[in-house]
């Protein structure tokens, strides 16, 4: 089997990304490995628009956005495998794959980029009670078979989840001749842009119930009907409030999971709250030389970050070969600390020296904030106190440090990053 | 005088906006927060507009479904009409991104196009 | 007409089919389901009991030791996964210890090997993950873990190739001995006729039975419910953990699977429906709470599914192997509850050997007692994958990317005797659709397989047979096509 510099795990908008800015920086020994067969990942199921306006300044559907980077992949003479799985991939960068035509194959490579993506939480980790028959999908499952595949689940559907998967899948359902008749959400708040909100279900007369779940399955063979209850605060079901649907579909929108068995087993440090590898400012994992950039590093909001983000690690893995594949210097190195409100940073740590001149550091919020401030903290000093109208989970924020503003406060050892009300 | 109750897709605020008519013409938007809830709102309830995007029938490829979109927005109240001309289109293999496939949906003066590349085979 | 017909594929049924096509006769399984392992056989603790549990002197506690001791044999031949990783029975309140001590003298009685009452500290350092209440367990080396799925499909499939048929989505409406003497079964895929019968129906074993005998028989379905947990925290536990046992059972234990996960459960709520294996929240939060007792910090946020099964439960707590009094001819294997996974393979010999005695049975020349399991690329050098994928292809695709099953394995449970034919047989046959991500991401590719070689369009294609179908029609009302 050939050796490459670099291989990137995974051909969805994350791997394509990286694959192209890899070799925009002088690199021509890239190999992406996909395990569909095509390239382009999820976004091929996402027929809506909605995508890229960061990126090309235009609204593109899924296809068309993923289609971009596959163009340039192509053009590019960038090697990809299609239908091609990795099986492992070793502490020395070694990835194990296989297919039908290689049969299983190793890659000594010199790095590796880790753009697997994540997967959706299935009805299982949810504990539902009830029945387990047919018609019960992750919305996403359900969106392959209806996009792609050209199948209807059902007719009659209850969602739970207003995450965007599952607003889209409601107007999907609904334009394909389904009765979407409820959207329930677990939070008091939807997790949802405001747009699918109103486009996909305002448009089409579908109530969203906040503060509802689902607390039974009916349906021995097949779901027949649905029972949601409105939850309190500590987010149990309040016995009386059930309302019972009829219904021959469950979609379940309720989370997305980074899928990292195999940076675990390569013994990628995790982080905790985002299921995904702890980086650095090279967005590099504790492994030197082991990158990791889209929705397997932390679930992204848009995609234009996801390509943005991708196009760095890209970037970051060819400068860590030109400069003979060395460790980076841990003695100097600046911790970036999520705290109240903040629930983590992507970076979470920063190597003045290799940092670029600008350092995006995206983040999450754990509640709905109004008027509110995200504070930066070099040690104990606040250095930035933007006011924000509105925070919310569902979104990515971001802040940007200056390389030179980092120089400036020589012997600096945290960054603290947190939701000020004032 | 006629009120009309909106949300906001701005920003994840939602400002709730509720907008005043007079023969027509909007004469006043309130609830939002910034200019860009008056802007949407002023568009919204004189002429609202949405892009389409589901699938055609492809026959002859080397998918059975091709996705689609409408070339630019149609009126909300013509998606159904441009739903059941995108249903009954059936289409021969190949078909690239941005080709026409239905063109003038449901007489609106707007093409699906495309959103896709299916090959033959 | 045949001269056995065996009501019920699940592994009572399928363990004394296998014991059956030992003999120069004739013989049928009936069952309801499109598959083999539907019923309690697909969802209970998948233990390989010890045999202390069981009063002494009782059917129960006799088949559960022979059991036992023939599972060694009987997984190597029919090629399934086991293990003996030992069983503890957990004190955590120092005014129950001596119920130990009571289990140990049971169990001596009942003939169990090697038992022996551990301190705390013996306890805590063989599983360090026990509740710090704990004041002393009971170690039991000959416990084990075993795939209930599995050890039914194999015990089928050595019978089909033995010469037992199976006939599936065959369910018995009525039995009547006719003048002749035989049994005249009606299904509702036709009448069957018999010499003899057995009914292994599980929690319809009540059912069955009274259609032939005035001696009427009351089956209680004992609902337990349970949770599975993510591989990751596969050996939270070793051994398996049970707390001391009350009238109820043995209570919800925590256990690892033989695939690596880890199980915990089950509740025991009586029940009158046959059908009524959904989880409640009660019964969900019940398992959650009473685990917790024993172990401690369980990870339950790594919880990938949860589900419920029924056992069949006589009033009187024993097994019931016998011929009915006032139906000669007709065999009860009824009331087959925990330990009935354990006792299987010696309740299809018990049956086995009355068959014999009672139709002078001879045993056939050319009985194969051995199996294949389906070729699994677990743990298979590269070496040894390049061979294989060299020879068909098929292996060389990963469909189930959670337990990586190959295309190969796929096409191996489909086309074997007794092949799958929906999702959940695939499912049962080679894990494909059992890891963490429940099947979201490999249930259209298996769909895409199944439609392939079975030549079943999309929407007939089910998770599990009867109306479990998958999808409803294609989009814009186009046509099926297979």
């Amino acid at each position: 089997m050939k050796t490459y510099d670099i291989v990137i795990v995974g051909g969805g908008p994350a791997g394509l990304a990286a694959a192209v800015a890899a070799k925009e920086a002088g690199n021509d020994s890239i190999l992406i490995l996909e395990r569909d067969h095509e390239l382009g990942g999820i976004l091929n199921q996402c027929i809506h628009n909605g995508f890229g306006l960061h990126t090309f300044k235009e609204e593109l559907t899924g296809p068309e956005y993923a289609y971009r980077f596959i163009k340039q992949v192509i053009d590019l003479g960038i090697e990809y495998k299609l239908n091609t799985m990795v099986m492992d991939i070793a502490a020395d960068k070694t990835v194990t794959a296989m297919n039908r035509e290689d049969g299983m194959f190793q890659i000594p490579a010199k790095a590796v980029i880790l753009a697997m993506g994540c997967r959706e939480r299935p009805r299982g980790a949810l504990n539902i009670p009830g029945y387990r028959p047919a018609g019960i999908f992750s919305a996403g499952t359900a969106q392959r078979l209806v996009n792609i595949e050209g199948y209807m689940p059902g007719r009659e559907v209850v969602i739970l989840g207003s995450g965007d998967i599952g607003l889209i899948m409601a107007r999907r359902m609904t334009l394909e001749g389904a009765k979407v008749k409820v959207v329930a959400e677990l939070m008091p708040y939807s997790g949802g842009l405001k747009r699918n909100i109103v486009q996909c279900l305002d448009d089409y007369g579908i109530p969203l119930k906040l503060s509802h779940t689902v607390v039974d399955i009916e349906g021995k063979d097949h779901v027949t009907a649905v029972t949601i209850a409105e939850v309190g605060p500590d987010r149990k079901p309040i016995p009386g409030t059930e309302i019972r649907y009829t219904c021959d579909t469950l979609l379940l929108s309720c989370g997305l999971i980074p899928e990292n068995e195999l940076s675990r087993s390569a013994g990628v440090k995790m982080s905790p709250v985002t299921s995904g590898p702890v980086v650095n400012e090279s967005l590099e994992t504790n492994i030197p030389g082991v990158f990791a950039c889209g929705n397997v590093l932390h679930v992204h909001d848009l995609v234009d970050y996801v390509s943005e983000e991708a196009k760095r690690a890209g970037e970051n893995a060819v400068k860590y070969i030109n400069d003979g594949c060395k460790a980076a210097d841990s003695s100097d190195v600046i911790e970036i600390v999520a705290t109240e409100g903040a629930r983590y940073t992507v970076p979470s740590t920063i190597d003045t020296e290799r940092m670029s001149d600008l350092l995006t550091v995206r983040f999450r919020v754990g509640d709905v904030y109004k008027n509110s401030f995200v504070s930066v903290y070099f040690d104990d000093e606040r250095i930035m106190h933007n006011q924000k109208r509105i925070m919310a989970p569902g979104e990515m924020e971001q802040i940007i440090l200056r390389k030179t503003q980092l120089q400036e406060h020589k012997g600096l050892k945290k960054i603290t990053v947190k939701i000020e009300k004032e | 005088m006629e009120k009309r109750e909106l949300t906001c897709i701005g920003c994840p605020m939602g400002c709730q906006l509720t907008v005043t008519m007079e023969n027509g013409e909007v004469t006043e938007v309130t609830g939002n927060t910034c200019q860009k809830g008056d802007i949407y709102a002023r568009k919204e309830v004189v002429n609202p507009t949405r892009i389409v995007t589901s699938t055609i029938r492809i026959t002859g490829g080397d998918k059975e479904r091709v996705s689609v979109k409408t070339a630019s927005d149609i009126p909300k109240d013509k998606i159904f009409d441009v739903m059941k001309d995108i249903d009954a289109a059936v289409v021969p293999a190949p078909a690239h991104i941005g080709d026409v496939l239905v063109k003038d949906v449901a007489g609106t003066g707007v093409d699906v196009i495309a959103t896709r590349n299916v090959e033959t085979v | 007409m045949y001269d056995v017909i065996i009501i019920g594929a699940g592994v009572s049924g399928s363990a004394v089919a296998r014991e059956v096509s030992r003999y120069n006769v004739s013989a049928c399984v009936l069952e309801k389901c499109e598959d083999v392992c539907e019923g309690t056989s697909k969802a209970n603790s998948a233990i390989v009991h010890a045999g202390f549990d069981a009063e002494e002197g009782s059917l129960m506690a006799k088949l559960n030791v022979e059991g036992n001791e023939m599972m060694d044999q009987l997984s190597r031949d029919l090629d399934i996964p086991f293990k003996r990783n030992g069983s503890l029975v957990v004190c955590v309140h120092k005014e129950e210890i001596d119920g130990l001590k009571t289990l140990y003298d049971r169990g001596v009685k009942n003939g169990v090997k090697g038992l022996k009452i551990l301190t705390r500290e013996e306890a805590l350092e063989m599983e360090p993950n026990l509740s710090d209440d704990v004041e002393g367990a009971l170690y039991a080396p000959t416990g084990g873990i075993v795939c209930p799925f599995e050890l039914n499909i194999a015990m089928a499939e050595n019978a089909n190739m033995n010469g037992v048929e199976f006939r599936f989505n065959t369910e018995v409406e009525d039995i009547k001995k006719g003048e002749d003497g035989l049994f005249h079964i009606r299904t509702n895929n036709g009448e069957y006729i018999s010499k003899v019968v057995v009914n292994a129906a599980g929690v319809y074993a009540d059912k069955i039975h009274n259609m032939v005998s005035a001696d009427k028989m009351h089956i209680i379905e004992r609902r337990g419910d349970y949770l599975l947990l993510d591989k990751e925290v596969g050996n939270y536990v070793s051994h398996t953990i049970f707390p001391q046992p009350t009238k109820y059972g043995k209570g919800v234990l925590v256990t690892p699977t033989v695939h690596g996960n880890l199980l915990v459960g089950p509740t025991a709520i009586d029940l009158e429906n046959k059908e009524g294996n959904n989880t409640t929240a009660a019964g969900l939060n019940e398992v959650t709470a009473k685990a917790s007792e024993n172990v401690k910090n369980l990870p339950l946020r790594n919880v990938i599914t949860s589900f419920a099964g029924l056992r069949a439960h006589l009033e009187r707590h024993e097994f019931v192997i016998e011929e009915v009094k006032d139906a000669k001819g007709f065999i009860d294997v009824a009331g087959i509850e925990s330990p009935g996974l354990t006792a299987s393979p010696a309740i299809g010999k018990m049956v086995g050997d009355m068959l014999k005695d009672m139709m002078g049975l001879t045993e056939k020349s050319d009985w194969i007692a051995t199996r294949k399991g389906i070729k699994s690329t677990e743990g298979l050098s590269i070496d040894e994958m390049n061979a294989l994928i060299k020879e068909n292809p098929a292996y060389g695709t990963i469909v189930c990317r959670c337990e990586s099953i190959t295309e190969g394995e796929i096409l191996d449970a489909i086309h074997r005797p007794l092949g799958a034919r929906s999702l959940d047989g695939v499912k049962r046959r080679t894990r494909a659709g059992m890891g963490r991500c429940q099947a979201g991401f490999c249930s259209p590719r298996t769909m895409e397989i199944i439609n392939r070689e079975l030549g079943l369009s999309y929407e007939k294609i089910t998770k599990s047979g009867g109306k479990s179908n998958i999808i409803l029609e294609r989009t814009k009302g186009e046509e099926s096509h297979s």
